[in-house]
């Protein structure tokens, strides 16, 4: 792979939000990843939510692990510091650079390999601990780098393109973040791009760990009748709970539903989530009924997609650890550091 | 039978227990009392990976001259833990004290004849005057402390105080303990007086020295050094640094204002989650810092070779402890050298420094953070349980508030704004270290991809064999530069001129200094050289270079420090003779006297490693 970059040309007429960006502005370097990959498609969304969201790119911090899906930071949010770091580890790199500095938005992007094998560890506690981030999983069911074994998500029975099948149960990281205490859960398709855009516009507004599962079929080795992770497969089995749009805090929003259709859900930062509900009782804010649906329809060979689980009024790690309003990474040696002074009544004290 | 020892403020008495019995805060509390009567102290707390009942002892040099090191030998041993007896009596010099509980009688053959025999009926004493079992165990310590204090002649009433001290704001256990001190010492003056030899004498030998252990002493240092984010994973002899790092900081780290923090401290799932958040942090700005052990380092490699390529501040406290694999997780070595120097795959380097003693953990503690941000790499402070885990008598701690943190090469909005130029890994300035900026610092100007993957000075990704060659000397080239701002060796000239000098570091130093003492009143000379840090700076090797012979003293088995000047010297590797201690004891005076003296008496034969337990 070679870099390569993007012309700077800018058309005038082209549009712009309320920043004055334009979506260019929000793309990154030319994606080295095959033709027709979902995870383009992914970053496409990143990019058309980031631009809808009115984000300054430099509020972003993107975070990734390795493997495809880790390489596609490089893909969107050029303006954007990024950080690629070891396989499955990148949870930890992102706790921690949420710990210096409490004011940036935090995006992770991971793949199954990388979240649901090697760092499914690291996966789980970063969720526990109530990260406050957007964390999408690119979910393919594949290793694509090291061209096609079967990773930890690929259902049991579900053939490699080699012609292998495979004998493990698979992990479902809706279910473990769902465990694990996320507090925004959602699960959403590469090829749907209507649902995720907003799906992703309202994880990034959530001030907590948020969690969207992306089945993003890999086209060069796990596209083909027998995958359960096949583009033609998820548009089949696709069980989606709701749409849902999104509005930024105070915005007006005009009501034109039938009754019982709509849900609104206010998020602590005075976002509205609108779920319009297409799986008739599915209540996105009941935990233990979310995660029976969840279990149920997966019975039945069902993806199901939407935002799955939301809790409207998280505590994100900062809060519960009570550290100042100034982000850590602003302090200086007049906050931090003690002086002669107090060192003097130190040593006393250990005389 | 031997005369009886006979020595005032130069002793070493050892506490052999059980542990989860109670005895070290007893224990603790006669070696502060004889620190209250101003003479100085060394301590060393041997204990099991184990909470309740297997062998703890807790030894208490008294050194009127103030020799901090483990001298070797015991002079006095209160025999508390029956399953040692035998290895207790036989340590004992001969002519020393064996303390004992006399409630049952032993046999004479458990006593050797040149040893004095002193029988105090603790558990019946202890049992006469408490009812509750707990309180017989716990209150039958102070009982043999207020008994041990009466046989070298103590001032009680220090003893008193200090049981005040110790309980303040527990008022209703000062009384018994109080009491039970007094039993101990009134059967002392009635039924053993004069029996034995040793004493404790008031002195002005300790002036303002501290007594601190090194994991507190650098948990201080990080706080003065302005660490703001600690993550890490328990593990033994290391997480008291975390622990008094969360002290210090309730303390001394929060807004009076607010009541909110001024720091954060997370417990990962492991080591390797630990290092991860630590360079997740100080990519992002913040001073962070793990504190670990070797066998934490070992689950580390893959994160450091990360930090090290990608160049991100990082501080790794390491508390050396016995390896390989889970070794002697409660014994002293310093062995994780050659894991550290170069760990991670491919090819790297990290910096180290050594301190020698808590004092020094608190200086290096604070300076890893300058270090790590000027030099954009991880900084392991080598520490050992010695240092750690024990209390040592050291030098107070010092801060001067003119220092300002010295937080590298960072382009500021400022500067970005003024239109300065900025690439990641670009050597503007020919010392090897490139400029950085923090995420989120310009709304479209200094952003740039931080990745473990190779790259061109623009931080573009890039395969490019002259690309990566290029950042790889580069960073050699770094190497060197750091010996500019690491800490440099301590040189001692001997009084004599010498072909001989001896290289040390770490907690050697305590032993060393007294061994050197002892060898110059033999007559034999010796230049000495403390390293403090790795790379090396050039006047280590003119050192060796200076000398026919160069001793190298440390506590590993392979001569992990001899390899690595060996390496990164270029020398020739007969030049050096190592003396090496590596039973998980710390390395005492004795030893390298005699280790030292010995090599030098069969010197002109090809006498170079011997190997000693």
């Amino acid at each position: 792979m070679t870099y390569l970059a993007k012309p700077k040309f800018r058309h005038p007429s082209l549009e712009k939000n309320e920043r004055g960006f334009t979506r260019r502005d929000y793309e990154g370097s030319i994606s080295t990843l095959c033709a027709g990959c979902g995870h383009d498609s992914i970053s496409a969304a990143i990019i058309q939510a980031c631009f809808e969201l009115n984000i300054e790119p430099h509020r972003i911090a993107k975070m990734s692990g390795i493997g495809c899906s880790s390489k596609t930071p490089d893909y969107f949010l050029g303006q954007s510091h990024g950080f690629n770091s070891v396989h499955g580890r990148m949870p930890s790199v992102l706790t921690g650079a949420n710990l210096a500095n409490k004011n940036l938005i935090y995006l992770g992007v991971s793949g199954d390999g990388d979240s649901a094998s090697i760092g499914l560890g690291q996966f789980v506690h970063c969720v526990r601990r109530g990260v406050n981030m957007t964390y999408i999983t690119e979910n393919n069911g594949v290793y694509g780098l090291t061209k096609g074994q079967f990773s930890a998500t690929a259902d049991r029975g579900s053939k490699s393109k080699a012609g292998g099948t495979n004998t493990d149960s698979p992990i479902d990281l809706v279910s473990m973040a769902l465990l694990a205490g996320a507090t925004f859960v959602g699960r959403s398709f590469s090829g749907d791009k209507p649902q995720l855009v907003p799906l992703i516009k309202a994880a990034l507004s959530h001030n907590g760990p948020a969690f969207i599962d992306v089945i993003s079929p890999c086209v060069a080795f796990n596209n083909h009748a027998g995958s359960t992770k096949s583009f033609d497969f998820v548009r089949d089995h696709n069980d989606a709970v709701n749409r849902l749009d999104f509005f930024e805090g105070r915005a007006e929003i005009v009501t034109d539903y039938e009754p019982g259709t709509v849900q609104d859900v206010e998020q602590h930062d005075g976002s509205i989530i609108r779920l319009h509900k297409i799986a008739d009782s599915y209540d996105p804010t009941n935990k233990v009924a979310t995660m029976n649906y969840l279990a149920t329809h997966h019975e039945k060979g069902e993806v199901v997609t939407g935002l799955l689980y939301l809790d409207p009024n998280p505590k994100d790690m900062h809060q519960l650890l009570r550290t100042v309003d100034v982000p850590l990474n602003r302090l200086g040696v007049k906050e931090l550091c003690p002086g002669a002074k107090a060192l003097d009544t130190i040593n006393d004290e250990y005389r | 039978m031997p005369k009886p020892l006979e020595a005032t403020n130069d002793f070493v008495v050892k506490f052999a227990n059980t542990n989860g019995s109670g005895s070290a805060s007893a224990n603790e509390l006669f070696a502060r009392a004889i620190l209250r009567m101003g003479v100085p102290i060394a301590v060393r707390n041997i204990f099991p990976s184990n909470i309740q009942g297997l062998p703890t002892w807790y030894e208490v040099r008294v050194s009127g001259e103030g020799w901090i090191g483990r001298r070797g030998g015991v002079d006095f041993v209160v025999a508390m833990n029956g399953q040692t007896w035998d290895k207790d009596v036989k340590e004992l010099e001969p002519g020393g004290y064996l303390l004992y509980d006399s409630t049952k009688p032993m046999p004479q053959s458990k006593f050797r004849p040149d040893i004095n025999v002193i029988g105090v009926p603790l558990t019946e004493m202890a049992n006469s005057r408490y009812d509750i079992p707990r309180d017989r165990q716990l209150l039958k310590n102070m009982i043999y402390i207020g008994a041990v204090g009466a046989l070298l002649g103590m001032d009680h009433e220090e003893m008193v105080k200090l049981v005040g001290e110790q309980y303040a704001g527990k008022d209703r256990l000062i009384k018994p303990n109080v009491e039970a001190l007094g039993l101990g010492r009134d059967y002392v003056l009635e039924h053993l007086k004069g029996k034995c030899g040793l004493s404790v004498k008031r002195s002005d030998k300790v002036g303002d020295r501290i007594f601190v252990a090194g994991n507190d002493a650098a948990a201080l240092g990080a706080v003065y050094g302005g660490a703001t984010v600690a993550a890490w994973y328990p593990i033994t002899p290391s997480t008291s640094v975390a622990e008094a790092f969360a002290a210090h900081c309730k303390r001394l780290r929060v807004d009076p204002e607010t009541k909110k923090n001024l720091y954060a401290i997370i417990q990962s799932e492991d080591e390797l989650s630990a290092i991860g958040s630590v360079i997740g942090a100080s990519w992002n700005g913040a001073r962070a810092f793990t504190a670990t052990s070797g066998p934490g380092i070992s689950l580390m490699q893959e994160f450091l070779g990360l930090a090290y390529s990608a160049e991100i501040p990082a501080v790794i406290f390491d508390i050396q402890r016995g390896g390989p694999s889970t070794g002697m997780p409660t014994r002293t070595q310093q062995s994780d050298l050659t894991l550290c120097a170069y760990s991670s795959h491919g090819d790297t380097k990290h910096v180290m420094i050594f301190p020698q003693d808590p004092h020094e953990a608190f200086e290096f503690g604070a300076l890893s953070f300058d270090l790590a941000d000027r030099l954009q790499t991880p900084i392991f402070v080598m520490l050992d349980l010695d240092i750690g885990m024990n209390d040592w008598l050291v030098k107070p701690f010092k801060w001067d508030d003119a220092k300002a943190y010295d937080r590298g090469k960072l382009v500021s909005y400022e500067e970005l704004e003024a239109g300065k130029e900025f690439w990641r890994y670009m050597d503007v300035d020919g010392d090897a270290i490139c400029y950085r900026t923090i995420p989120g610092v310009h709304p479209t100007k200094g952003a740039y991809f931080t990745r473990g993957s190779s790259r061109n000075k623009y931080a573009k990704y890039s395969e490019e064999g002259s690309d990566y060659v290029e950042n790889m000397t580069r960073l050699l080239r770094k190497f060197e530069t750091a010996k500019k701002y690491v800490p440099g060796p301590v040189i001692r000239q001997a009084k004599q001129p010498t072909r001989h000098g001896v290289i040390y570091f770490g907690s050697t130093s305590a032993a060393m200094d007294e061994g050197l003492d002892a060898l110059e009143k033999q007559g034999i000379h010796i230049d000495t050289l403390r390293v403090r840090a790795f790379p090396f700076a050039d006047s280590v090797i003119d050192f060796i270079n200076a000398h026919d012979q160069v001793f190298v003293v440390e506590q590993n088995r392979d001569a992990q420090m001899r390899a690595l000047l060996v390496n990164e010297g270029a020398i020739d590797p007969a030049r050096f003779i190592s003396i090496l201690h590596y039973d998980g004891t710390p390395i005492t005076a004795r030893f390298i006297t005699k280790e030292i003296a010995e090599r030098l008496k069969a010197f002109g034969k090809p006498a170079r490693t011997k190997v000693a337990s």
